[in-house]
């Protein structure tokens, strides 16, 4: 590995900031074979724990004036519920569990990973892909079950000059097929780039010298990391909610 | 658990370059996304994962909040409606008591006018009454004056006559008492 | 030799994070200044906001993609 090398060049200072991405068995040292338990298993169990703890326990109560955690789960509803209904319009609100499920995954499993010495699960490439594609091909069904063929006009853009309209239509569905992509490596390129960061930054206070300032940076990035957690959560969810808005009212 | 996965880090740090050595030479790409081989495993735990969730919040979680703000929602309603009810009430008896007050004000003030005509009234009798004794009284005393003055006239005129006659009698001359009552009388007139 | 010129290569790709930058910047400085010139308009077209960051920041990580592509998987 080039960092190796690097690290045994400079002495000490040492590099391995895609280390805390590995994926390792719990238990034992053995292949990782399709149920083996992992850490990814571990932090994908915890994320659900979290999930259950704040929206089910939280709320168990049920009071009219709400506890803390029964106000925060009240809160993601109503916040989840409103991007929803102005994104979508009042015929989306039937998906809102569906997207209330994805976004308090990501949320949750993005704020669980900035946990110290936890793994963060949205930061793989595997989960978020398969995110992403989940909510390409359920928009992509459902646009087509929806509006049957009339789904294809949404390629097809009325409003450009009739020359103009074949171009813009392989660009338009060129665009949508990259949406999947950029959907998944948004967020998982946003927790990854943030967490190496921080590991690279950990890596410098191997210095005596700079171990203050890289303490600074590092108290700084982890604010920045929170913020953005929160935000690639909103993002993710936001953009579902306009990929789902397309499937619903594909006219431009 | 956690504190599994604690050491796990931990010894991970020690020997990720012999484990990251093997991996590579097996797997190839050095970043952990990109090897293929945990993909299966992670989308498994990650669908299960899901499923989970959707389940719980779906059944469970989601109806649950809808109902308590619904709940919440037409607690605050009916406690807005009961508040501009009181508050209604509220205006009205206030209304009332306004309404009373300037009643009362009113009845106050008619009290007050009808006792003053009475004693305006009372005052006009009273006046009238005095006036008329008044009248009486003076009518009297002009009576009086009037007949003290005629008796005075007499008077004078008897002593008119008298000091006539002594007068005449004393100049020497006699005069019947006639002709001094017709020249006293004249005097007296003119 | 090959390695190196990934490290060169992936330095390269690293000015695409600032370019990114750049982008997100321009994104939030318009919508500020629109913001403040219609201060009414301004909270219906935060989402909207979120999502132009979201895109100009999605081509940045890419370019961190390659980068990091660059530097451990070549």
């Amino acid at each position: 590995m080039a960092t190796e090398a690097n690290g045994a060049e400079t002495g000490g200072l040492v590099f391995h900031p895609m280390d805390q991405f590995i994926v390792k068995p719990l238990f034992g040292d053995g292949p990782i074979g399709m149920f083996t338990l992992t850490n990814a298993t571990l932090w994908l169990a915890l994320t659900v724990l979290a999930v259950v703890a704040l929206m089910v326990l939280g709320t168990s109560r049920r009071a009219i004036v709400p506890t803390r955690s029964q106000s925060v789960g009240e809160l993601a509803y109503g916040f989840v519920y409103k991007m929803v209904e102005d994104v979508t319009g009042k015929d989306g609100v039937k998906y809102f569990p569906y997207i209330m499920s994805l976004f308090m995954f990501v949320v949750m499993a993005n704020f669980l990973g900035l946990l110290p010495m936890s793994f963060a699960t949205t930061s793989h490439f595997a989960v978020t892909v398969v995110l992403a594609l989940a909510v390409f091909l359920t928009v992509t069904v459902l646009g087509f079950i929806k509006n049957g063929v009339g789904f294809l006009g949404l390629f097809w853009v009325s409003s450009a000059p009739l020359a103009l309209r074949p171009v813009l239509a392989i660009i338009e569905l060129i665009s949508y097929f990259v949406r999947p992509v950029s959907h998944s490596i948004r967020l998982a390129g946003n927790v990854m780039a943030g967490h190496a960061v921080i590991k690279v930054f950990a890596g410098f206070a191997a210095l005596a010298v700079i171990s203050p300032l890289s303490i600074v940076a590092i108290t700084a990035m982890y604010g920045l990391e929170i913020l953005v957690a929160f935000i690639q959560a909103y993002v993710f969810t936001i953009l579902t909610c306009v990929y789902l808005k397309d499937a619903l009212h594909p006219g431009h | 658990m956690a504190t599994e996965t604690h050491s796990a880090a931990g010894n991970g740090l020690a020997d990720a370059a012999g484990v990251d050595g093997h991996e590579l030479a097996t797997a190839g790409p050095g970043m952990p996304q990109l090897d293929f081989s945990t993909w299966g495993n992670q989308i498994f735990w990650l669908l299960v994962a899901l499923v989970v969730i959707y389940f719980v919040l779906s059944r469970v979680a989601l109806p649950r909040i809808a109902a308590v703000l619904a709940e919440r929602h037409g607690t605050i309603t009916n406690d807005i409606a009961r508040a501009d009810d009181l508050k209604r009430q509220a205006t009205e008896a206030e209304a009332a008591y306004e309404q009373a007050l300037k009643d009362a004000r009113a009845e106050a003030q008619a009290i007050s006018q009808r006792t003053r005509d009475e004693i305006k009234v009372q005052v006009a009798e009273a006046t009238a009454e005095a006036d008329a004794r008044i009248a009486v009284k003076s009518g009297e005393a002009d009576k009086a004056v009037a007949d003290i003055r005629a008796t005075a006239m007499e008077n004078v005129e008897v002593v008119a006559k008298d000091t006539a006659e002594a007068l005449v009698a004393a100049l020497g001359g006699s005069a019947d008492a006639t002709a001094i009552s017709d020249a006293v009388n004249n005097r007296m007139k003119g | 030799m090959e390695g190196e010129l990934a490290h060169i290569g992936a330095g390269l790709a690293a000015i695409g994070s600032g370019a990114a930058a750049i982008g997100v910047g321009n994104v939030a400085g318009n919508f500020l200044a629109g913001a403040l010139r219609n201060p009414s308009a301004a909270a219906g077209q935060t989402a909207t906001l979120f999502i132009g960051i979201a895109f100009a920041e999605a081509l940045g990580i890419f370019s961190f993609l390659v980068a990091l592509l660059l530097m451990f998987a070549v």
